[in-house]
């Protein structure tokens, strides 16, 4: 389904392509034994190798290799057994060897196609091209002194996984997912934390846009951008700048630009003519990267469920709805969290998982993560484990309290810690289904509101609620509802 | 081969001025004007004594790609290195707090 | 005691084991020596203080019993190899004061073994030259004179070659027992040609490049400077070593290669390449040619002709793949870690000048013509076309390999020439290094022995090419020849006070 966009002269269509870079989760660095921990003291996590000094060669890490043949099974995509380092040469300050051993022609990972599912439940199938391993640069900071650019290498080394996509993508939504997409993948596969605030994941946009059906436009490059908000706003941006541009006779020029998150608007970093001439050849200093077939069948086999595959599972195994499945399954730890919170929940009830997995879902979905998104806690750090969760779901299930009760219960639990039934126990809250007890409770209620009896045995029908709630408030919540039904229309209608 | 004898170099001058200052500005070294002519001459009688390469078949040849057989070692996933910041900007023109220090970069 | 510094490495090993002297008094006098020899240049800094530590604890070493070939000898150890918290610039101003905290492989098993660094050798700048005449801290002198007609020494400078000149100028003028060099595309044997000593590179990826500052890093190699084959051998075994550091090291045991030296090629077949019989090179590089297959086939030896069919073109394929791996090595070099920083306008303004003060002239011209063959749509039409000749000239000695055990050639096409002599012809400076070449493309490992001298006087040497990782026949059939042409000639002192 093409999605056009209206300009002044007719319609437009845009062409978007990410080059993603993401860092590899690993201890030490790509070439270099120092570590990649985050948020250390400037230079302290320098080798003489990831400072280029003279003399000092590359030597690689199994576990990037590991890391990036995962990440490429995760996305789908064919496995080069043979793959080569290559040069970029540059020069740049926090670039301290003057180039970035990276992948050029050879690339450990190569084409693939992921299908994305966008808001209104379509699917679209986007073409990977290629996934390559480098080594990230260091990092310049420039507002800390009036002429001085102050470099910071501890990041100079650090594996980065660069998934570069086919410029299939028609939108921002599309952009959107396929991120969303190969972010959820990372996580699954633990190659990537894809902790976008500390830069573990950020994207080259690659913007144009054409009349339907033409050749490709000129695009634009717009450099690291780090959320995938941002990133929706380049493209919006982007186009939009790109149209009114054509419609207005220009020429969109083939540049690299940047991003402002302030204004949500990009900006010319250089031009084409003053663009690099990165003289790639493969590095004097490492032999080619190989690896058979069976290293890379027992990574298939050590990968863990994929998110796919899981919602289709949760979907068949037990009933879930495919939107539920699909939030679920974008992080793993929730979608892990669910399933063992309907085992215990399984477990306590007595109950087929089918059955109750909708109720778990949708606490899961709507009170738990409401709860977590307040607190802005991840669910691995959820103040409420998935044992007091499922003794919460069950105390509903067995009529022990209401649903309106257990959301009083839900927050008595984010405060004190403390589990559901000894909170049910302690307050009283359990659920009154003595009829003796709610008869009483409507006879006073009935006696107290006559003018509204009357009203409704003259046709108001809509007050039954009224005194379902009168009665519902009587006992604080506590009177089981289907109870008090039960026993108040006869009573009303005399 | 003729080797001590002057070779033939033919005129042809295929590295320009322009081009010499292109280089020159990829390889970050400064050159003054009056320096590009006899550079492009220098690097012309050198590329032309390498264009002899042309005449070699290597259709279906592989190229070079390490004289030795051997495979590409590799290493844990173990931090054993970095650490020792004083040594790193030992050698440093300048340094600031911990960091190298460089002209401001302006973007 | 006289003249220590007279002696060859494998004896002084012998006099130190035995306690005719100790390392202490050996260095001592090479010290001395150094100091008369300082016209010489071949050393850009001497480590004296350092050496003399050394000394002492090898004496120690050796009293414990726990001494091995190296220990106690004073060797110079060229520029280019990192040594901790000494000067270590690829005599480069662009490295100018850099004092690195770490120490290279090559020199780091040679301290283990107890060898003594006597100081920074002179070499060309970062190995690029055969004359020794671009360092940055000035032209290394040959020891060597040629003796004018009348049989007298003549007073005019000699190129050492380069460009391990400096490194070859202190064996020669006996200011070290040996030393360190490096070799990428005959800067171990051409100088070692040029100054009668021998001169070994071994294989690649034998010596770690580890610590060594990089000019084409798919060519270097580590390799000692000697007085004789034997002690060739004996530095061999220790500089050797494989190194996970150096992803480009092998994993093969280091033989001991003195043992090598049997003084037995009976029945060995020795490949002469029909191809280095080339135009115009002088009659008295052909004839002393024909006096090593002449020698060899004394010795018992089978000599073979064999083609290389490739070898016209390695000089030009080797400047090319040189120049681009050096282009991209050298890009470090911008102002900002360590050495030379001369400032600019802007970041960029500080490269440009940094890197136009900090590099010579050939090296600028090198990173150019690097620059240039890797540039945006010359890759294949340079680069790409030398990696596959590179691989025909491997195929070349792969295929002569199935007929012969070593190959002997000339060692250079000429003998040591006057300095400034060939400063302003790039390309025949290149040519020195024409039969030294193929051998570092194919990374086989390769020797010169010294063989005689030319009508006025100057050492030739002859260069054995051997099997990848065959050190060992290379050092057994040097061995030979170094009996046969028994080269006793010594440079006559003209330097210092004497
Ligand atoms: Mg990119
Ligand atoms: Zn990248």
């Amino acid at each position: 389904m093409a999605k056009y966009i209206q300009g002044a002269t007719g319609e437009w269509e845009v062409v978007i392509g990410l080059e993603i870079h993401a860092q590899v989760s690993s201890e030490a660095k790509l070439f270099s034994g120092s570590s990649t921990k985050f948020g250390s003291e400037p230079n302290t996590q320098v080798s003489f190798v990831c400072s280029a000094m003279p003399g000092m060669l590359p030597t690689i890490n199994e576990e990037c290799i590991r890391q990036a043949v995962r990440t490429g099974l995760a996305l789908g995509c064919k496995i080069n057994l043979r793959s080569v380092f290559d040069r970029k040469n540059y020069f740049y300050a926090d670039l301290p060897q003057g180039y970035q051993i990276s992948q050029f022609k050879d690339p450990i990972v190569g084409e693939g196609v992921m299908e994305v599912t966008l808001e209104d439940g379509s699917t679209k199938d986007i073409g990977i091209e290629r996934l390559h391993l480098e080594q990230d640069a260091g990092k310049s900071m420039h507002d800390q002194h009036p002429t001085q650019t102050y470099v910071d290498l501890n990041r100079s080394g650090v594996a980065l996984m660069e998934i570069v996509s086919m410029p299939d993508m028609r939108s921002a939504e599309e952009a959107g997912a396929y991120f969303r997409k190969i972010r959820t993948l990372v996580r699954y596969a633990g190659t990537c934390d894809g902790n976008m605030d500390q830069g573990s994941m950020r994207a080259d946009v690659n913007v144009s846009v054409r009349r339907p059906g033409a050749e490709l436009g000129i695009r634009s490059e717009t450099k690291n951008v780090n959320s995938i908000r941002f990133m929706m706003q380049v493209i919006e941006f982007e186009t939009r700048r790109q149209i009114d541009l054509l419609e207005d006779g220009g020429e969109v020029a083939q540049e690299t630009r940047q991003f402002d998150p302030a204004t949500g608007t990009t900006s010319s970093l250089r031009s084409k003519e003053e663009a690099h001439d990165y003289r790639y050849f493969p590095d004097p200093d490492l032999l080619p990267l190989e690896f058979t077939q069976e290293f890379v069948d027992d990574l298939a086999k050590s990968l863990p469920e994929l998110p796919d595959a899981k919602r289709a599972r949760l979907i068949s195994e037990f009933g879930v709805s495919e939107y539920n499945a699909s939030v679920l399954v974008a992080e793993k730890e929730n979608a892990d969290y669910f399933e063992e919170l309907l085992g215990e929940l399984a477990r306590k009830t007595g109950q087929d998982k089918v059955k109750i997995a909708t109720q778990a879902a949708n606490w899961v979905i709507v009170d738990l993560f409401g709860a977590l998104k307040k607190l802005s806690k991840p669910i691995t750090d959820s103040p409420v484990s998935i044992v007091h969760g499922a003794e919460l779901l069950a105390l509903q299930i067995d009529g022990t309290i209401s649903g309106r009760i257990a959301k009083d219960v839900f927050e008595i639990m984010l405060e004190s810690g403390n589990g559901p039934e000894k909170i049910v126990e302690e307050q009283g809250l359990k659920q009154v289904s003595d009829t003796g007890a709610i008869e009483a409770m409507i006879d006073e209620v009935l006696a107290a509101n006559q003018d509204k009896v009357e009203k409704y045995r003259g046709g108001k029908d809509k007050l039954f609620g009224f005194f379902v709630g009168q009665v519902m408030k009587k006992t604080q919540g506590k009177a089981n509802p289907q109870v008090v039904n039960q026993l108040l229309r006869p009573k009303l209608d005399g | 081969m003729q080797i001590f004898e002057d070779q033939e170099r033919p005129e042809k001058m295929s590295v320009d001025k322009t081009t010499v200052a292109k280089i020159a500005d990829l390889a970050r070294i400064a050159v003054r004007e009056d320096e590009l002519e006899p550079l492009a001459g220098e690097l012309n009688n050198i590329l032309e004594w390498i264009e002899q390469l042309s005449e070699v078949n290597t259709d279906g040849v592989v190229p070079m790609t390490s004289v030795v057989e051997v495979d590409l070692p590799w290493r844990a996933d173990k931090v054993t290195d970095g650490g020792y910041r004083d040594d790193i900007l030992a050698n440093a023109p300048q340094t600031e707090h911990g960091f190298f220090s460089v002209p401001k970069v302006i973007e | 005691m006289t003249e220590l510094t007279k002696l060859t490495l494998a004896e002084a090993r012998d006099g130190l084991v035995k306690g005719d002297f100790t390392s202490r008094e050996l260095t001592e006098q090479h010290l001395t020596a150094m100091e008369q020899g300082r016209e010489l240049n071949s050393y850009i800094v001497e480590t004296g203080e350092i050496a003399l530590e050394m000394a002492d604890k090898a004496d120690h070493m050796i009293k414990a019993g726990n001494a091995t070939g190296m220990t106690g000898i004073p060797i110079g150890v060229k520029d280019l190899y990192c040594t901790k918290d000494v000067h270590s610039c690829s005599a480069s101003h662009i490295l100018n004061g850099f004092k690195p905290k770490y120490e290279s492989t090559v020199t780091a098993n040679l301290w283990q073994d107890g060898a003594v660094m006597l100081g920074k050798t002179n070499m060309d700048e970062f190995a690029m030259g055969s004359s020794n005449e671009t360092s940055y801290y000035g032209p290394v002198k040959n020891p060597w004179r040629a003796t004018k007609e009348n049989g007298e020494l003549g007073t005019k400078d000699y190129v050492p070659g380069g460009s391990s000149g400096g490194s070859v100028a202190a064996v020669a003028g006996d200011l070290a027992i040996a030393s360190t060099g490096t070799d990428t595309g005959g800067s171990i044997r051409q100088p070692a040609a040029f100054t009668g000593l021998v001169g070994l590179k071994p294989t690649y990826g034998r010596c770690s490049r580890w610590g060594m500052i990089a000019f084409a890093s798919s060519l270097d190699q580590a390799g000692p400077i000697t007085k004789t084959v034997r002690d060739a051998a004996i530095m061999m075994e220790s500089m050797a070593s494989y190194d996970i550091k150096d992803s480009t090291s092998v994993e093969r045991t280091v033989p001991n290669y003195e043992h090598a030296l049997t003084q037995d090629i009976r029945g060995m077949k020795i490949g002469i390449p029909k191809e280095y019989h080339m135009d115009g090179m002088p009659k008295e590089i052909e004839k002393l040619w024909q006096q090593g297959i002449a020698w060899m086939k004394d010795a018992g030896a089978e000599i073979v002709e064999i083609s290389l069919p490739h070898t016209k073109y390695a000089l030009p394929t080797y400047y090319i793949v040189a120049p681009a791996e050096a282009s991209s090595n050298l890009a470090r070099y911008d102002g900002v870690k360590y050495g030379l920083r001369v400032e600019g306008d802007s970041l960029d303004g500080m490269y440009k000048n940094t890197r136009a003060e900090g590099f010579g002239h050939e090296v600028k011209r090198r990173i150019l013509i690097g620059t240039y063959v890797l540039s945006a749509g010359y890759y294949d039409a340079y680069y790409l076309k030398a990696q596959k000749i590179r691989t025909l000239i491997a195929q070349d000695f792969a295929k002569a390999y199935e007929q012969v055990d070593v190959i002997l050639t000339p060692t250079s096409p000429s003998a040591a020439f006057p300095m400034g002599e060939k400063s302003d012809d790039p390309i025949a400076m290149y040519l020195n290094d024409v039969f030294t070449v193929p051998a570092s493309l194919a990374g086989l490992p390769a020797i010169s022995v010294p063989a005689g001298l030319s009508s006025d006087g100057m050492p030739l040497g002859l260069q054995f090419i051997g099997r990848a990782f065959d050190e060992e026949t290379v050092l057994r059939v040097a061995h030979v020849l170094e009996h046969a042409a028994n080269f006793t000639a010594k440079p006559k002192v003209w330097w210092g006070d004497k």
